[in-house]
């Protein structure tokens, strides 16, 4: 079980939380104006990231808040946490301690 | 007991105490600190099992958790019987009863020890090569044996009596293994202050030290081992910031240090506290982990290796030191290590004859041998061994130099033969943890490499094997982790690069050993076995290789070494040297295959832990929960509530209650209990632009007092949800959900407000356990109400869809006009604390207008003859609005909505989409099955398209027939045609009409 570092509440067990997908994949905001490609891939594609990934949670059991956070897929751990709205911090940011 | 197999004195045993224990049904006797093993020995029983393939006479072959061969069954009552424990860790109790297993009728002699002369005809993957053909034979002949031959051990046949605990805990620095490495990294921590746990899987702490001859133990810290073990033990345990775990194993290493213990509280106990737990679950989060897990003895590969009697050097220097027992009278001792040196002379002092000693090195370094000449042992040097004999024990052991070949052999007597290859560090966790294992040339075992948690490795489990370097590598370890753990800069439970770096160990003591097997002159026969528990031999490796598999990952499971439930403790390095000199390429190109959780077996009781019998999953009632109980009222689980589902009269089965119920609500009047109903209520100024873009619907437009029927759609288009939605003001609503669908409607609404639209004023709120709701439901439904409201209910105040605030019986109300039957109907909302009372009151209002209380199903029955759907009843997560017969619910005119582009999609508008029609069957009275394909054509078989299928059926007391509903392509266009249901019996004729099967127009519904 991972220890999720909740931007508004801290480190919490991942029993608290759901996971919500990629992050960063921003709904159109015009769907009527979007082609039928664009909207296919707003809806289903995805990346399939082998090393750091940003991702959505949902503090459920908690909060309530969603946020997103960078994880590496190949080790779990989480290079950071951060609000929705905020730019991801740099994936190349030394490993918080 | 036989008491020329028990010294007189020393081990930790205590003489004065014995114990009477039976094993197969035969009394014998041991003392107290015996293990089930460690008795048998003493009472001179090898034999305690037999192999899971050829049903060989296997003795014990270790003295820990890695021993594959001695597999008994505990039991103590019928329910209490547990298969497959190591007979080197039952501890003895008076009364232990235990049974051999894998045998047939008897240990002793075994009618499935056939399959040890079929031997050659049954080689590794065998199964994949046999029973090919013929086909059905496989039904009647080949599953059935394969089933009856499969598995290890019997399952007990009642249910689990016994009590499991879990815990969860948090800690600085949790340190696995207690032998002299984890007890000075736990003394180190803890002196810093650390907050320590510290498990081992033994009733004692001590690791090494157990096995040592107390004589002849080494100093520590200028006290004799067995005094400082017996000290530092007491100093952490009366330390409060230290707990310590003894029979307690880590089986598991989980992410963010997240590690699982098992801890056996009664096992060991003859009559144990009825309130006592069987076992303890812990999940403990460390900030930082001490691996001290030691390492594992590796026996030696030559033909004939398996025969009771012939087992690991260092067993049997527990087996005497610890537990004061002589294995045997007549030794023959076969090493690649010096670790057999001492097993031999401790064992020569106690009174047993060692015959020689056979080092298959080229030469010894001297100082061993010599002491070993000394004490007037034979020492050979390029040895290797050609052969065993004995059938339940070995009795003769054919010796051979390397360069002599057969020639020169010598066949010894001997009812005991020690082996040792060298020592395999324990890396299970470490590797479990994602951590990358290292070959070490010199050592020849994998260390632990790179670190992917905040984990160290201490002592021999990282190849520190000589005890003064355990011992500051563990206090190294442990005053490291305490530093780290308890840093003020601390945060996150990610490694560091840093913390990766350890010295590397120092080169082995007593030599890296040997893995794989003997070398052999030419025409050296018999097998020689590899992993005992799964019974693979050297040739079924050799097979493997011949037959083209490269990788370990295949080979292992071709061959299935290393995949008993010892997992290839004792094994798999041996499996390795083997593949690896086969294939000519060194091990660690060789690969090693992955160490996974539970280190050894863990009982399911441990993992259900208190989750089982009614606190298996939460319960959830309705406030009106005991009046439908206190009627005799049949529940159904919905999710987790608990749901009426129909009110007998007396015998009265179903069937005959959901008619009476059904024309109840249609004659007269019903009453029934909709509280689970999701609530959710929306709020805030832009509470309408909300619903505008989630729902389907218009929502502008509706007027305070109204409710509308919503419809919620994933953005791909397909419906999601629905419920009646209020609006109570102007800027809030109340919105209803599925009973199944309030937590996932909640969480979609909140994801859309927090991630895309969070410029929205908006709150949401669950209220589906603040309200009870009590619907009412029939042409009397409001002469019931009539008395009790302080609301004109005429039907031009209070429409259809309308929504009025006021008081029943005095409690505040919602109160819906709203019908999921089709009669006039109204839905109470109070407080939740109000329902009983407020249902006690319509209760009795309604005795005069001949009220009836009805359940889920006849509520069902009652939507469907309206043709009203259920979500995830009568769609499936590909239904459109359109598909459903809901494209009117959609706002034309809004330019966006959660689902619409894909709505958009020439896919989504096909005429040819399954469409929600009614199905009447040509016979009234047959009622279909959910779920039964709807073909075009009787008689059709596969791969015969279906049109669709039956997605709802009943009976319908008030139509005096059978109704169905159901999704079948191009379905509105086929109104009036004949289709048919497919179902085993033969074809149902069915005509396709109309979804609404009672009172079309509605005339009911706005009485
Ligand atoms: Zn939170």
């Amino acid at each position: 079980m991972l220890l999720i570092d909740c931007p508004y509440c801290g480190e919490r067990p991942e029993l608290e939380f759901v996971y919500g997908g990629q992050a960063h994949v921003a709904r159109p905001a015009q769907p009527a104006q979007v082609s039928a490609q664009q909207w296919a891939d707003y809806l289903y594609r995805r990346d399939n990231t082998r090393g750091v990934h940003a991702e959505r949670w949902r503090h459920t059991h908690g909060c309530g808040r969603f946020f997103n956070a960078l994880r590496d897929t190949t080790t779990d751990h989480f290079r950071a946490t951060y609000k929705v709205g905020e730019p991801p911090p740099s994936a190349a940011a030394p490993v918080p301690r | 007991m036989n008491e020329g197999l028990r010294t007189r004195e020393g081990g930790r045993i205590d003489r004065s105490r014995g114990l009477h224990f039976s094993f197969d049904g035969r009394a014998y006797t041991g003392v107290a600190g015996d293990t089930l093993a460690s008795a048998l020995l003493a009472n001179g029983v090898h034999l305690m099992g037999r192999s899971f393939k050829y049903h060989r006479p296997r003795g014990v072959l270790a003295c820990g958790a890695e021993e594959p061969n001695a597999l008994v069954a505990v039991r103590r009552d019928a329910a209490r019987y547990t298969p497959n424990l190591r007979a080197t860790q039952v501890e003895l109790y008076e009364g232990l009863a235990a049974h051999s297993q894998n045998r047939w009728p008897s240990l002793a002699f075994d009618l499935g020890a056939v399959n040890d002369l079929l031997a050659p005809f049954i080689p590794a993957g065998f199964y994949y090569k046999t029973f090919m053909w013929p086909r059905r034979a496989w039904q009647w002949l080949y599953e059935p044996r394969i089933r009856a031959a499969a598995g290890l051990g019997r399952a007990p046949t009642e249910a689990d009596p016994d009590r499991y605990a879990s815990r969860y805990a948090h800690c600085d620095v949790l340190i696995v293994g207690a032998g002299p490495a984890g007890l000075a990294a736990a003394a180190a921590a803890a002196a810093s202050g650390a907050r320590v746990m510290l498990c081992d899987e033994q009733n004692e702490f001590g690791g090494s030290l157990l096995a040592d001859d107390p004589r002849a133990a080494a100093a520590i810290e200028g006290r004799p081992a067995p005094q400082w073990l017996r000290e530092t033990s007491a100093a952490l345990g009366s330390n409060a910031r230290v707990t310590l775990l003894p029979r307690t194993t880590a089986f598991g290493y989980f992410p963010h240090n997240l590690l699982g213990l098992n801890e056996r509280l009664s096992d060991h106990l003859a009559d144990p506290h009825p309130d006592l737990p069987r076992e303890r679950q812990w999940q403990v989060r460390a900030r930082e982990v001490v691996l001290a897990t030691g390492a594992i003895e590796r026996p030696l590969v030559f033909p004939g290796n398996d025969r009771p009697g012939i087992m690991l050097a260092g067993a049997a220097r527990t087996w005497l030191n610890r537990y004061g027992v002589l294995p045997g009278t007549r030794a023959v001792v076969v090493t690649a290590h010096d670790e057999a040196y001492p097993a031999a002379l401790e064992l020569q002092a106690a009174g047993v004859f060692i015959a020689s000693i056979a080092d298959v090195r080229a030469r010894d370094d001297g100082s061993w041998a010599a002491r070993a000449r000394a004490a007037g042992i034979p020492v050979l040097t390029r040895a290797t061994v050609l052969g065993t004999g004995g059938r339940r024990r070995v009795n003769s052991i054919l010796l051979a130099q390397l360069e002599g070949g057969e020639a020169g052999a010598q066949a010894q007597p001997c009812d005991l033969v020690l082996m040792c290859g060298g020592f395999t560090p324990s890396v299970h966790l470490f590797s479990q943890s994602r951590g990358k294992l290292c070959w070490d040339e010199g050592l020849q075992a994998f260390l632990p490499g790179t670190p992917a948690e905040r984990v160290r490795s201490a002592g021999a489990c990282r190849g520190v094997f000589a005890l003064d370097a355990a011992l500051a590598d563990g206090a190294a370890a442990g005053a490291a982790a305490a530093r780290e753990a308890t840093a003020p800069a601390r945060t996150g439970v990610c490694p560091s690069g840093a913390a990766a770096a350890a010295a590397a160990p120092p080169a082995a003591g007593g030599g890296a050993g040997f893995a794989g097997a003997l070398p052999q002159p030419a025409g050296a026969r018999g097998r020689a076995f590899v992993d005992w528990q799964n019974d693979v031999t050297t040739g079924d490796l050799a097979l493997a290789t011949r037959e083209g598999f490269r990788s370990i990952e295949h080979i292992k499971r071709y061959t299935t070494t290393g995949m008993a439930t010892d997992q290839g403790k004792t094994s798999n390095l041996n499996a390795l040297g083997i593949v690896s000199c086969t294939l000519g390429k060194p091990i660690p190109e060789v690969g090693l295959t992955s160490f996974r959780m539970p280190y050894t077996p863990v009982s399911f009781g441990s993992f259900a832990g208190p989750a089982r019998g009614e606190l298996f999953d939460p319960v959830r009632t309705t406030p009106m929960h005991e009046w439908a109980r206190a009627r005799g009222a049949v529940f159904e689980d919905v999710g987790l509530w608990k749901r009426a589902r129909y009110f007998p009269r007396g015998a009265e089965h179903m069937h005959a209650a959901v008619g009476r119920e059904c024309l109840a609500v249609r004659n007269a009047c019903g009453i029934f209990d909709a509280s689970t109903l999701g609530k959710i209520e929306v709020v805030g100024k832009d509470a309408v632009t909300f619903m505008n873009r989630l729902y389907v619907n218009a929502w502008t437009g509706l007027a305070v007092g109204r409710c509308r029927y919503g419809l919620l759609l994933r953005d791909d288009g397909f419906v999601y949800d629905d419920g009646v939605v209020a609006r109570v003001s102007e800027n809030r609503f109340h919105v209803t959900t599925t009973t199944g669908g309030a937590p996932r409607v909640l969480a979609m609404m909140e994801d859309y407000l927090q991630t895309e639209w969070s410029d929205l004023k908006v709150w949401l709120t669950s209220t589906t356990e603040q309200w009870a709701v009590v619907a009412v439901q029939g042409p009397k439904a409001r002469a019931v109400l009539a008395g009790l409201v302080d609301i004109d209910l005429a039907a031009a105040a209070l429409p259809h869809m309308s929504v009025a605030l006021g008081r029943i019986s005095g409690v505040p109300m919602r109160l819906f006009r709203v019908s999921f039957t089709g009669e006039l109907g109204f839905e109470v909302n109070v407080p939740a604390d109000f329902g009983p009372a407020v249902w006690e009151a319509l209760w009795d209002a309604g005795q005069a207008h001949d009220i009836t209380p009805y359940g889920t199903e006849t509520m069902h029955v009652l939507r469907a003859e309206k043709g009203y759907i259920i979500v995830g009843q009568d769609t499936d997560g590909t239904v459109t609005p359109d598909d459903a017969g809901l494209g009117w619910a959609i706002g034309k005119n809004k330019p966006d909505f959660v689902g619409k582009r894909s709505l958009e999609r020439p896919a989504m508008t096909s005429p040819q989409r399954r469409q929600l029609v009614g199905l009447l069957t040509t016979d009234p009275q047959v009622v279909l099955e959910d779920g039964a394909q709807v073909m075009a054509q009787a008689g059709a078989r596969a791969p015969a398209r279906a049109l669709g299928h039956v997605t709802s059926s009943y009976h319908s007391s008030v139509l005096g027939r059978s109704i169905a509903l159901g999704l079948v392509a191009g379905g509105r266009a086929r109104i009036g045609e004949t289709l048919y249901v497919s179902v085993p019996a033969g074809d149902i004729p069915v005509q396709v009409a109309s979804p609404v099967f009672y009172d079309p127009q509605g005339r009911r519904l706005h009485a």
